[in-house]
């Protein structure tokens, strides 16, 4: 008879434990978030990340390790960024209807959403690298990180950025908005999706139907002006 | 769903592909993503649909987006020295950045429907 330090020994080293707990771990996240009325504090993401964090930290188990189990999860960002192509299709008859608002929108509030970051960062004295790894933070994480990856950032920082931008996004748009006094829904769907990707536009859905929808729109399409504009803005602004 | 799984792996496949071979500056799913939906609008305009199933795959994927986060997020660990070392820096530029991304968005969005709904009368 093995003892239970055995099986520790024998789990702990296998790729099955580390993505069994991520996805258990994720599930009981969504469930305390569902229950405390989701707010935007308590977003599942976060509380995965810092459960998950805490466990290596524990046990002293080494990141690489607990990727070998992760990456089964983490591989299928590249067909869910490829999914965001179902709802664009779906919703286009209301991007038809308003293609120019939500055109020079896009242009205006990903260009900003870039270059705010050369400017404030180099006013605080942010390092390259970090910079690097923090232009694309308003895209959804897949998409994110293959950004800052293919400039020599680091995925794992863009991960972290782009979600904490997403929690930043989602608490403050509600009061933000009202104090500027805009009451039009999909204007600030928009504006949150844009800003906020997918954490920005669940909060949006929890607030009007209308500005749910636009945040979706606005997420798909910054997924893909982001593409375009970091590179270009890294190549003009950064010299890299 | 299979066939909806297939239908995604297969446009991220393409795209990859031509990302490697044109060199594009633009990463392979992004390419997936708009060629998928090129292909669903011809597919509507022929009057068809031509992956029945892909809606299924990518509204489960998306409804777990979340989940597809929390790999690469948990690689923070080792970059605990880096956040700490620009904790007020990086904690700065997020909440500012966030602000003024919403704030030149709504209002842009807002000042442009005024426009063309002037100019087209709608």
């Amino acid at each position: 008879m093995r003892s239970p330090v055995d099986l520790w020994v024998y789990l702990s080293t296998s790729p099955l434990i580390w993505l069994t707990l991520t996805v258990c771990t994720w599930i009981a996240a969504v469930e305390l978030s569902v229950r405390l009325k989701r707010h935007p504090l308590l977003n599942p993401v976060m509380i995965s990340i810092l459960f998950l964090s805490l466990v290596m930290t524990l046990f002293h188990i080494p990141y690489e390790r607990f990727f070998a189990g992760a990456q089964f999860v983490h591989f299928l960002l590249g067909p869910a960024t490829v999914a965001i192509a179902v709802p664009l299709y779906l919703q286009w008859h209301e991007v038809k209807r308003v293609l120019a608002p939500i055109g020079v929108a896009l242009l205006v509030g990903s260009v900003v959403a870039v270059v705010s970051v050369i400017v404030l960062g180099t006013l605080v004295g942010l390092p390259h690298d970090v910079m690097v790894s923090f232009l694309p933070k308003s895209a959804t994480a897949g998409v994110a990180m293959a950004i800052s990856s293919s400039l020599g950032g680091n995925p794992s920082l863009t991960a972290v950025l782009v979600i904490l931008t997403g929690i930043i996004g989602a608490l403050i748009v509600t009061p933000l908005m009202n104090r500027m006094g805009i009451r039009d829904y999909a204007a600030r769907g928009f504006a949150v999706g844009l800003t906020s990707h997918g954490i920005g536009t669940a909060r949006a859905y929890e607030v009007d139907k209308t500005a749910g929808l636009f945040a979706g729109i606005a997420m798909a399409l910054n997924a893909i002006a982001t593409s375009l504009i970091v590179p270009l803005a890294a190549h003009l602004l950064l010299g890299s | 769903m299979l066939r909806g799984i297939a239908a995604l792996l297969l446009f991220q496949l393409i795209g990859e592909s031509l990302v490697f071979l044109t060199k594009l500056p633009l990463p392979g799913p992004v390419i997936g993503l708009v060629l998928l939906f090129i292909a669903l609008q011809i597919g509507r305009r022929a009057g068809y649909a031509p992956f029945p199933q892909v809606e299924g795959a990518a509204n489960s994927l998306l409804a777990n987006l979340g989940l597809l986060f929390v790999p690469a997020g948990v690689g923070v660990v080792s970059l605990w020295g880096v956040m700490q070392a620009h904790a007020g820096a990086i904690g700065l530029v997020l909440v500012l950045s966030a602000a003024v991304t919403l704030a030149a968005t709504v209002w842009t969005f807002i000042a442009a429907r005024r426009f063309f709904d002037k100019k087209w009368g709608a």
